[in-house]
């Protein structure tokens, strides 16, 4: 996932699997004596070798960020690293003033993915999942920009949004110098420009996630409650809606990552100025900024590590406690 | 339920409801897509024309000189070379070291597995910047003289390869386990018996089984890889070296002067990956919802 937001973003859509696996896993066990030498080294490379790749370069590196944050370091030679305890934490906390900003904006950004494309997604892909003729026709419209590239998406949106040439000051006639909109400059705007963008693509996702959900419903569930004589919000409410749980707990993570991810579309806006700080266009600045203060940056990527991983690892142990009982 | 509901549901009465649901959602899905219509005519317009008319104006002439000028101007070739250099190896490379923590994951039992596996997945979820800065050193530390061009990891493809392959490994090692767990254990059981290497329950038997999984997961990939933008960004410094999408983001304030330029050249930028998508259509979205729905 990452193409996620990022990229990625790779808003990775690893998730719940449900439903029982009829092997017992135990079945091989038995079988390990059966293995060669031979057959021992190829399984230790097989295993050994992603893994080295990926400890090193993911958790390795995080780990380096949780010390870092604990020292200020110019970056130079390793002996300039000096150990300042909390100092970089309680600068950021007291005195820089993008923090509490991008705090609250990350915030934001999740509270209206979660309120406004995401519960459209769900109802357009129950909308979908009638049967109707041209469905596939309309999935492709609304899922279009989760196939485009966030930055492209930045660009696109710059093209509506620009003051002078852009479409809606164009239509509303606030092209004209004096009567500008400035959609993107206006720090009372500009978050919530960004944030249409990225809630137009947002719902195609999770009208995806969720139609895969609908089609997993079992379809004697619908019949029973039309033969209740249910209506069809009834129908929704009381019988599609909770055979839906597994995906809502996917939607709720993948929703909380994007919201912790969200970077490309803010930086080809407008850097991350006035308005749009993030968490993550903080660190990003402190690396190709001016201002190199490597402590200090990871600081503000023990912040974003701390509330992933409050996410994170609740998902992971429902998700993985589920499969060891498959 | 009566016998004679089921002819007329076979005739499909044109029912109030459903026309109106059709008109909802035409309506809705020519709004989707207003932005990127939008794009292709600003795209399609010569930038004198709309300096004078104005932006919102009926056409005089429509023209593809834009995007000619852009893909020229800007070089655009070159950066997707830049892109299929590390896209390529990252995705073929993303696919075969998962596949094998996937296949030692689920085919054996030993006792870390489910730790190994919840690793991998966990790292897919952290987000980049958990881990940027660190990495970043860790790149410009690296010598590799003679390998890149650089002389180190920081500023080459390789740098690129190597952090896809570890970020993304972790879902699709979760996705694949789960697909390999679900393959009957009698398969490799047998083979094994019969004296086979693990190697080739590997290669031969298990990796051909998965086949719809890991062409799910082909057309993700390089999707997510060829738009990944922020990688490029802090690992790349020279602009010649620098994949499509963070290199139309370095032009569009050097050379681009005019925004219907800029929307010729960043729609170029996204037919790659419409041409994947339209193509292998199935292959995405079952993708997208292996991870979440699958068991």
């Amino acid at each position: 996932m990452t193409t996620d937001t990022t990229t990625k973003t790779p808003g990775a859509a690893a998730a719940a699997p449900p439903g029982p696996t009829p092997e017992k896993k135990r079945a091989t066990q038995g079988h390990r004596r059966l293995l060669t030498r031979r057959d021992r080294i190829t399984l230790a490379l097989m295993a050994g070798v992603p893994t080295i790749l990926h400890v090193a370069l993911v958790w390795v590196t995080a780990i380096a960020s949780i010390f870092l944050a604990f020292t200020t370091w110019d970056g130079i030679g390793f002996d300039s690293i000096k150990w300042v305890g909390l100092d970089n934490f309680k600068q950021l906390f007291n005195d820089n003033p993008q923090f509490w900003p991008a705090v609250e904006h990350n915030v934001i950004w999740f509270v209206v993915l979660i309120l406004i494309p995401t519960p459209f997604g769900l109802f357009l892909a129950v909308q979908l999942d009638k049967k109707i003729r041209f469905s596939r026709v309309y999935q492709t419209a609304f899922f279009l920009p989760v196939v485009i590239s966030m930055a492209c998406i930045g660009f696109v949106w710059q093209l509506v949004y620009n003051p002078d040439t852009g479409l809606i000051n164009s239509i509303i006639g606030a092209n004209k110098p004096g009567h500008y909109i400035d959609w993107i400059g206006d720090p009372h705007l500009n978050l919530w420009a960004v944030l249409i963008a990225a809630s137009w693509r947002h719902t195609g996702y999770m009208m995806i996630l969720y139609l895969a959900g609908l089609k997993s419903v079992d379809p004697s569930l619908r019949e029973a409650a039309a033969l209740d004589g249910a209506g069809e919000w009834q129908t929704f409410k009381h019988v599609i809606f909770p055979t839906l749980r597994p995906t809502n707990t996917v939607v709720l993570v993948v929703t909380i990552i994007e919201a912790l991810r969200a970077f490309d579309l803010v930086f080809v806006f407008n850097k991350g100025a006035q308005g749009t700080e993030l968490l993550s266009i903080l660190v990003t600045n402190n690396i190709i900024g001016e201002s190199s203060r490597i402590g200090y940056g990871s600081a503000i990527a023990v912040v974003l590590l701390v509330i992933s991983l409050a996410v994170i690892i609740p998902y992971l142990i429902a998700t993985f406690r589920k499969e060891r009982r498959a | 339920m009566s016998s004679t509901t089921l002819p007329l549901k076979r005739r499909a009465p044109i029912r109030p409801a459903r026309v109106l649901l059709h008109v909802f959602l035409a309506g809705t899905a020519l709004a989707w897509l207003a932005p990127l219509l939008w794009a292709v005519y600003s795209a399609l317009r010569p930038y004198s024309e709309t300096s004078t008319k104005g932006y919102v104006s009926w056409p005089d002439k429509l023209t593809f000189e834009n995007f000619t000028n852009a893909f020229k101007q800007s070089d655009m070739l070159h950066y997707f070379g830049n892109t299929l250099i590390v896209a390529v190896p990252a995705v073929l490379l993303t696919l075969f070291l998962s596949s094998c923590v996937a296949f030692y994951v689920s085919r054996f039992d030993f006792r870390l597995n489910l730790a190994l596996l919840l690793v991998f997945t966990a790292g897919n979820l952290l987000p980049q910047q958990v881990i940027i800065t660190p990495l970043y050193r860790l790149y410009l530390l690296t010598n590799l003289p003679g390998i890149t061009a650089s002389g180190k990891l920081y500023d080459s493809a390789l740098g690129l390869v190597l952090i896809h392959v570890a970020f993304q490994s972790g879902f699709c090692a979760f996705v694949l386990s789960n697909y390999m767990r679900s393959l009957p254990h009698e398969l490799t059981e047998a083979a094994l018996v019969d004296g086979a290497s693990v190697w080739r329950l590997y290669w031969q038997i298990t990796l051909p089984l998965c086949k719809p999984a890991m062409a799910a997961l082909a057309t993700l990939l390089s999707i997510w890889i060829y738009n990944d933008f922020f990688w490029a960004l802090v690992l790349i410094s020279t602009g010649e070296n620098m994949p499509i999408t963070s290199a139309l983001n370095n032009l569009s304030g050097q050379y681009f002067t005019d925004p219907n330029l800029v929307a010729a050249g960043s729609l170029l930028t996204a037919i790659p990956t419409l041409i994947v998508y339209f193509a292998l259509q199935r292959q995405f979205v079952s993708g997208l919802t292996l991870g979440s729905n699958k068991g």
